[in-house]
C-alpha cells in the first residue's frame, strides 16, 4: 500500500470539509450568472440539427447565426458598450428531453437569452427548462399555442401560433373561394400526427369550414416520417374532393404532392396550412410541376420590405434555401437583441422585462410593432402564398398581396 | 363495419386492388433492401447495423453522379454497384474482420459504430438537406385502371426480380457461391478444404453492399436522400429477412412482397399510423410459428 503524501488528522479533515462546504455553498448561492466578461454576451441557440428534424433545425441555426453575425458586425449591443453576442450552440437531436438537457448546459455556460427550438414538442420542453433559471427564451417556430399559455414569464413567441394560423387559413380560403364564385365545396384534410399541430389544425379547419358551406369528406392523418402516400392518394381518388388541404413537414409534403401528381389526381386546388414544402423555393426549383398553383397559409415575410430581399439574396448566396425557418429564427434573434438594447443590461430578468414590454418594429415580418401579451406577439400572422411559375406570390391578405390568386387552378 | 372496437371503413374494390398493387411495388423496394441484408445476416450470421447507412451512402453517390455528371440513376448502377462491392469488401477485410476477431457481439458493435460514423460523416459533408434526383420519366407510366404505376416503380420491381435471380444463380452455379454456402454451413470444414474464409467473408459483405448500392439506384428517382434515409427501410428489411428465412433470396423477395401488400392493406383499413402494426404482427407470428421463416428450413439443415 502506498503512503499518503501528507498525514490526515481528524482536525485537518474537519477543517478541509468545512472550508469545502463553505466554498460550495457560496458558489451555489451565487449560481450561474450570465457571462458577459470581456464585453461578450453568451446567447443560447437550441435546434434539432440531427435526427428527423435535422433539415429544419439546420436552417433555423443558419438564420439565427446570420442574425448574430450581422448584429456583431453592426457594432454589437450599443447600450452595453458594443458587447458582442457569442452563440452557444445546442443540438436537441429531434428529441424534447435532449433539448431540455441542453438548457441545463446553457445555464451552466451563463447564457443571457435563448432562441429555439423549431418544433413545438421540443420548444415546450426547452422553455420550461429555461423557466427554472429565469432565462428569457424566444420560440422561433414552434406553433403550439400551449407554449405561451402556461404562464411562463420567460417565454416569448415572435411569430404566430397555430390557432391564429388556422383561423387565417380558414378565413383566407373562404374569401378566395367566394371571390371565385364558390367553385369548391368538398374538402379532404391530410395531416401529420406525430406532433400535436396536425391534429389540432385539422379539427380547427373542420370547425371553421363547415359553417361556411364546405363539406369535409375525410381527415386522413399519417405519421412522420412516412415513406408512402399511395393509400392516401387512392382514398382521395375515390372521394374526388374539390380541395385538398395538406399539412406536414417538408419531406412528406414533397412526397405527398408528387404522389398526387403520379396518380393524376387534380383537384380544383391544393391549399396547405403550414404545408412544409408548399411555400419553399427549393421545392419550386426542384419540382416545379408538382408545386404549380399550390397555395399555402404559412409564415411569410413582408414581400415589399427590402431587408427581407437582402436576407434572401445572402441566404441563397450561401447555398441555402430561404425557408421560413431561416427568417423566423433570424427575426427571433433580432427581437432578443433589441430587448438587450432596451434593457441596457445582459441580466436575464431585465431582458425578460424588456421583451414583455417591447414595441420593436424594425423587422421585415408582416406583424407591425411588437406587442407581447402573455409572451405572444399579438400582431403575428401568416400570409397566404401561391406558386405561380417559378415565383411564390403572396395572394392574401390584400394589403400584402403581390398577385391575385389563381383559383381554381387551370386544368 | 366494426372489428375489436375499431371502425373498419368500406372501400370500393378498385381502391382495395389499387392498394394491394401499390403494396407489391412497395414490397419490391423492401425486398431490394433486404436482399443484401439476407446475404450478410443470413449466410454469414452478421447482424449488419450499417446496412441502412450503406444504402444512404449509395443514394448520395447516385445523386452526385446525376448532379455532377448528369448520369441517369439507373446507369449509375454500373458505377455504384461495383463501387459498393469494393467498399464492402474493404470494410469487412480492413475494419469489421480486423476488430471483431470472429466474435459475433463485437461484429454487431462494429457495424453499429460504422453506421454512426457514416451517418455523421454524411451530415457533416453533405449537410442535412434532402437531395432529390429528377428524371424526365418521373411521371410517365402505365394506367392499370385501379392505380397508375410509373416507370420508376416498374423498374424497382423488375430490378428486384433480376437481382434476386442473379444472386440465386451466382450462389448455385459459381465456385465462389458454393464457397460462400460452405462457409455459411461449416466454417471450420470450409477452412480445412482450403477455402480462404476471411476472403469469402469479405466477398459476401461486398456482394451485400453491392446489392444495397443497386437498390439505391432503383430508389433514387422516387425518394429524396438525407443522412437519416436508411432508417426508413432497414428495420422493415430485417423483418423481411426473418419472414423469408435467413439467407434465402427467394424468401427475401416473397417476404418483401408479403410485407408490402400487408402493410398497404393494413394502412388502408386501419389508418396510416395504426396500419403499421401489421408489420410487427407478422414479425411476432413468424417467430411464434415458423422461426426459420418461409424458406429458412432448407438452409438450416
Amino acid at each position: 500500500m502506498s503512503k499518503l503524501p501528507f498525514r490526515m488528522t481528524r482536525r485537518t479533515f474537519l477543517q478541509a470539509t468545512a472550508a469545502g462546504t463553505a466554498l460550495a455553498a457560496a458558489g451555489l448561492a451565487a449560481g450561474p450568472r450570465p457571462a458577459h466578461a470581456a464585453n461578450v454576451i453568451k446567447f443560447g441557440l437550441i435546434h434539432p440539427v440531427t435526427g428527423f428534424l435535422q433539415f429544419s433545425g439546420t436552417q433555423c441555426r443558419y438564420g439565427a447565426l446570420t442574425a448574430i453575425e450581422e448584429i456583431n458586425a453592426a457594432g454589437g449591443i450599443k447600450a452595453l458598450d458594443g458587447a458582442t453576442l457569442e452563440p452557444v450552440l445546442g443540438d436537441a437531436q429531434s428529441k424534447a428531453e435532449v433539448g431540455a438537457a441542453e438548457i441545463e448546459k446553457f445555464n451552466e455556460a451563463g447564457v443571457a437569452a435563448i432562441v429555439g427550438a423549431y418544433s413545438s414538442g421540443i420548444s415546450l420542453a426547452t422553455t420550461q427548462a429555461a423557466a427554472k433559471y429565469g432565462i428569457p427564451h424566444v420560440v422561433d417556430v414552434g406553433v403550439n399555442d400551449k407554449i405561451v399559455s402556461r404562464g411562463l414569464a420567460n417565454t416569448f413567441r415572435f411569430g404566430p401560433g397555430f390557432g391564429v394560423i388556422t383561423e387565417a387559413g380558414v378565413n383566407g380560403l373562404i374569401e378566395i373561394n367566394a371571390a371565385a364564385g364558390k367553385p369548391a365545396r368538398t374538402v379532404v384534410i391530410v395531416h401529420e400526427n406525430t406532433t400535436p399541430f396536425g391534429s389540432f389544425m385539422a379539427e380547427l379547419m373542420k370547425k371553421g369550414l363547415e359553417p361556411a358551406g364546405f363539406e369535409v369528406l375525410d381527415i386522413l392523418p399519417h405519421p412522420t416520417p412516412n415513406k408512402d402516400f399511395q393509400n392516401i392518394a387512392l382514398k382521395i381518388k375515390e372521394m374526388n374532393p374539390d380541395l385538398i388541404i395538406p399539412s406536414h413537414y417538408y419531406n412528406e409534403n414533397v412526397l405527398f404532392l408528387r404522389t398526387l401528381q403520379r396518380q393524376r389526381i387534380e383537384p380544383k386546388a391544393i391549399y396547405s396550412v403550414l404545408g412544409g414544402a408548399s411555400s419553399q423555393y427549393r421545392f419550386v426549383d426542384e419540382f416545379p410541376d408538382a408545386a404549380q398553383y399550390v397555395m399555402d397559409c404559412n409564415h411569410w415575410f413582408d414581400p415589399r420590405n427590402p431587408k427581407a430581399a437582402a436576407l434572401r439574396a445572402k441566404t441563397e448566396a450561401a447555398g441555402k434555401s430561404f425557408s421560413y425557418e431561416v427568417f423566423l429564427a433570424y427575426t427571433a434573434v433580432q427581437f432578443a437583441a433589441d430587448a438587450m438594447e432596451r434593457a441596457g443590461s445582459a441580466d436575464r430578468a431585465a431582458i425578460t422585462e424588456a421583451m414583455a414590454s417591447s414595441t420593436w418594429a424594425g423587422h421585415f415580418m408582416p406583424y407591425g410593432p411588437t406587442e407581447m401579451i402573455n409572451g405572444q406577439n399579438q400582431g403575428a400572422r401568416p400570409l397566404i402564398t401561391q406558386v405561380q411559375g417559378s415565383a411564390i406570390e403572396v395572394v392574401a391578405p390584400a394589403d400584402y398581396a403581390t398577385a391575385p390568386a389563381i383559383f381554381p387552378r387551370p386544368a | 363495419m366494426e372489428l375489436l372496437g375499431i371502425e373498419i371503413p368500406v372501400f370500393s374494390w378498385q381502391t382495395v386492388l389499387g392498394s394491394a398493387v401499390s403494396g407489391v411495388f412497395l414490397g419490391a423496394i423492401y425486398a431490394l433492401v433486404a436482399l443484401g441484408l439476407t446475404l450478410i445476416y443470413g449466410v454469414l450470421h452478421i447482424i449488419n447495423f450499417a446496412h441502412g447507412s450503406l444504402l444512404m451512402l449509395a443514394m448520395y453517390m447516385v445523386y452526385f453522379l446525376w448532379q455532377h455528371l448528369g448520369m441517369d440513376p439507373y446507369l449509375a448502377m454500373l458505377v455504384v454497384a461495383p463501387g459498393g462491392f469494393v467498399f464492402g469488401y474493404l470494410l469487412q477485410r480492413g475494419v469489421i474482420g480486423r476488430i471483431s476477431h470472429g466474435k459475433d457481439e463485437i461484429i454487431l458493435l462494429a457495424t453499429l459504430g460504422i453506421s454512426i460514423v457514416i451517418e455523421n460523416a454524411a451530415l457533416f459533408l453533405f449537410s442535412a438537406d434532402e437531395k432529390s434526383v429528377q428524371v424526365p420519366y418521373d411521371l410517365d407510366g402505365i394506367d392499370l385502371g385501379v392505380t397508375y404505376v410509373v416507370y420508376p416503380q416498374i423498374a424497382a420491381l423488375g430490378g428486384c426480380l433480376m437481382i434476386t435471380a442473379a444472386l440465386w444463380l451466382f450462389m448455385a452455379r459459381t465456385d465462389t457461391g458454393r464457397a460462400i454456402r460452405a462457409v455459411a454451413k461449416e466454417r471450420q470444414g470450409a477452412r480445412l478444404v482450403g477455402i480462404n474464409v476471411e476472403h469469402i467473408f469479405a466477398i459476401s459483405f461486398g456482394i451485400g453492399t453491392a446489392c444495397v448500392a443497386a437498390a439505391a439506384s432503383l430508389l433514387a428517382p422516387t425518394y429524396a436522400v438525407h443522412p437519416q434515409f436508411g432508417y426508413l427501410f432497414v428495420l422493415i428489411a430485417f423483418t423481411v429477412v426473418v419472414l423469408g428465412g435467413m439467407g434465402s433470396f427467394t424468401g427475401a423477395l416473397l417476404g418483401g412482397l408479403i410485407i408490402g401488400v400487408t402493410e398497404q392493406l393494413g394502412r388502408l383499413y386501419l389508418g396510416e399510423s395504426l396500419g403499421l402494426i401489421t408489420i410487427s404482427a407478422i414479425f411476432i407470428l413468424i417467430l411464434l410459428f415458423r422461426p426459420t421463416g418461409l424458406f429458412g428450413q432448407r438452409l438450416s439443415q
